[in-house]
């Protein structure tokens, strides 16, 4: 099919597609007029039952959690796939780029800064996750993030350890499956699946919410590997490098 | 005016649409596939928001008050994420198609045989 | 009457995310088309704080500027890479 048919029969489409918008727009009630029982029901229920005061982070892990199982399977799916796709068959040997690190000292000091307040906010995310916004997350990313700013300012060797995906991939076992373990845990003492386990404690401290915190840890651990490994699988080189450089200090 | 955040919804739905059926390079059509995907957030947190109501944390303001739907945003939150790794994904087929036929062209590579 | 439920705060920021989405498409570099994206990822941030959803926006605003970026830049770095050596891609 050329290009110019596709584009003649792009604009009716779109046209007929906003037509049909338009017509389901036309139904829904208007905007503010919330008419479903099951969010007023979790804004009253979930803090007194799960002692969680970040609602939205007990309905993620506690009250939908196998939703967010599945959500991490997927995560995991498709850090698979991207290994699977970009490894090379074909034997050509694995060339390791030298680089040096950041030849101004003002970068490297806004560097070291920005991975230190980075790791902070990252841990604070996960660890404050069910009391306040954030979670597991979006901490997670945060944390990729600060690790990544070490291969900007760093050496080839300063960021060798979270190259290997050897050291990374045990990391993103115990990320989906302290999900399931914890899930699993549950069933092994007779009740449902993904059954809150421990007490509740006081809401609003970090001791509250239950396993929501392990279940909290372990995703933010399979978000932040799959970041890394993402990144490792893009950046390996398959061929010599283009600009030999000597090994920096 | 009402009708306002739907309408916004559907529009961003189409445009990243029409931007995946014009492109010219894989990359791009990723980045147009992102566009698609927030018109599924947008039009979840306009269906979940409730009027004069407050974020769904109890923390600082009273048990009892107005909030807005918390399972809307939990399926939004986890959603924003994962869907960064699935356009990796896309990135790296895109890669796959590149080092196999030496274009990114969408229209390029059909004409790969073999 | 007309605008009775939406609050004006929230109907510029909607106005702004729609802007904002043909401005990405219409972008065709790859490389500043991840600034753009950036960009709109801003939007959409604002956007979510005043429909009161802190955690998308927190989510949001990490992924439009840390891993959407990293991740198209990568991919165009090794499409630039591999378009230098066009001799080592054809065997296979």
């Amino acid at each position: 099919m050329s290009r110019r048919l596709r584009l003649a029969l792009l604009a009716p489409a779109l046209l007929g597609l906003g037509g049909l918008f338009a017509w389901a727009i036309a139904g829904l009630p208007k905007f503010g007029d919330y008419r479903g029982p099951y969010g007023y029901v979790l804004n009253q229920m979930v803090v007194p039952l799960r002692h969680s005061t970040n609602v939205v982070m007990g309905t993620t892990f506690d009250v939908r959690g196998l939703d967010t199982m599945g959500e991490e399977f997927i995560l995991y799916a498709a850090v698979v796939g991207v290994t699977l796709l970009l490894r090379d068959e074909s034997g050509a040997g694995r060339v390791e780029r030298r680089t040096r690190r950041a030849r101004s000292d003002t970068v490297r000091l806004i560097g070291v800064l920005m991975i230190g307040v980075g790791l902070l906010v990252g841990l604070w995310l996960v660890a404050f996750g069910y009391i306040t916004p954030g979670g597991g997350f979006p901490g997670g990313v945060v944390l990729a993030g600060a690790i990544l700013v070490l291969y900007l300012v760093g050496s080839h060797r300063d960021y060798a350890p979270f190259r290997s995906e050897h050291a990374l991939d045990p990391f993103e076992g115990l990320g989906a499956g302290g999900y399931v373990i914890t899930g699993l845990a549950a069933l092994a003492l007779g009740l449902q699946f993904l059954t809150n386990l421990f007490g509740y404690g006081k809401a609003g401290t970090l001791l509250s919410a239950g396993s929501i915190g392990i279940l909290n840890a372990a995703s933010a651990i399979a978000v932040t590997v799959a970041m890394l490994l993402l990144f490792a699988e893009f950046l390996e080189t398959y061929v010599a490098p283009l600009e030999p450089e000597d090994v920096g200090s | 005016m009402s009708y306002l955040p739907y309408a916004v919804a559907a529009w961003l739905c189409l445009v990243g649409l029409a931007g995946v059926a014009t492109s010219r390079n894989l990359i791009h059509l990723a980045i147009c596939l992102t566009v698609t995907q927030s018109s599924s957030y947008v039009l979840l947190l306009s269906v979940g928001y409730v009027e004069h109501g407050k974020a769904p944390i109890f923390k600082g303001i009273p048990l009892h008050s107005t909030a807005v739907d918390p399972v809307v945003q939990a399926l939004t939150l986890t959603d924003v994420v994962v869907s960064v790794v699935v356009v990796a994904l896309i990135l790296a087929l895109a890669l796959d198609a590149h080092r196999l036929s030496g274009t990114v062209d969408p229209d390029g590579i059909a004409d790969v045989s073999g | 009457m007309v605008f009775s439920t939406l609050v004006p705060l929230q109907a510029v920021a909607f106005v702004l995310v729609a802007l904002g989405a043909p401005l990405v498409v219409l972008t065709r570099d790859p490389l500043r088309q991840a600034l753009v994206n950036g960009v709109y990822g801003i939007t959409l941030v604002l956007l979510f704080v005043v429909l009161q959803a802190p955690d998308p926006a927190l989510s949001m605003l990490v992924v439009s500027g840390i891993a959407y970026p990293l991740v198209i830049l990568a991919a165009v770095a090794r499409v630039r890479g591999e378009r230098r050596r066009p001799e080592e891609t054809k065997d296979e």
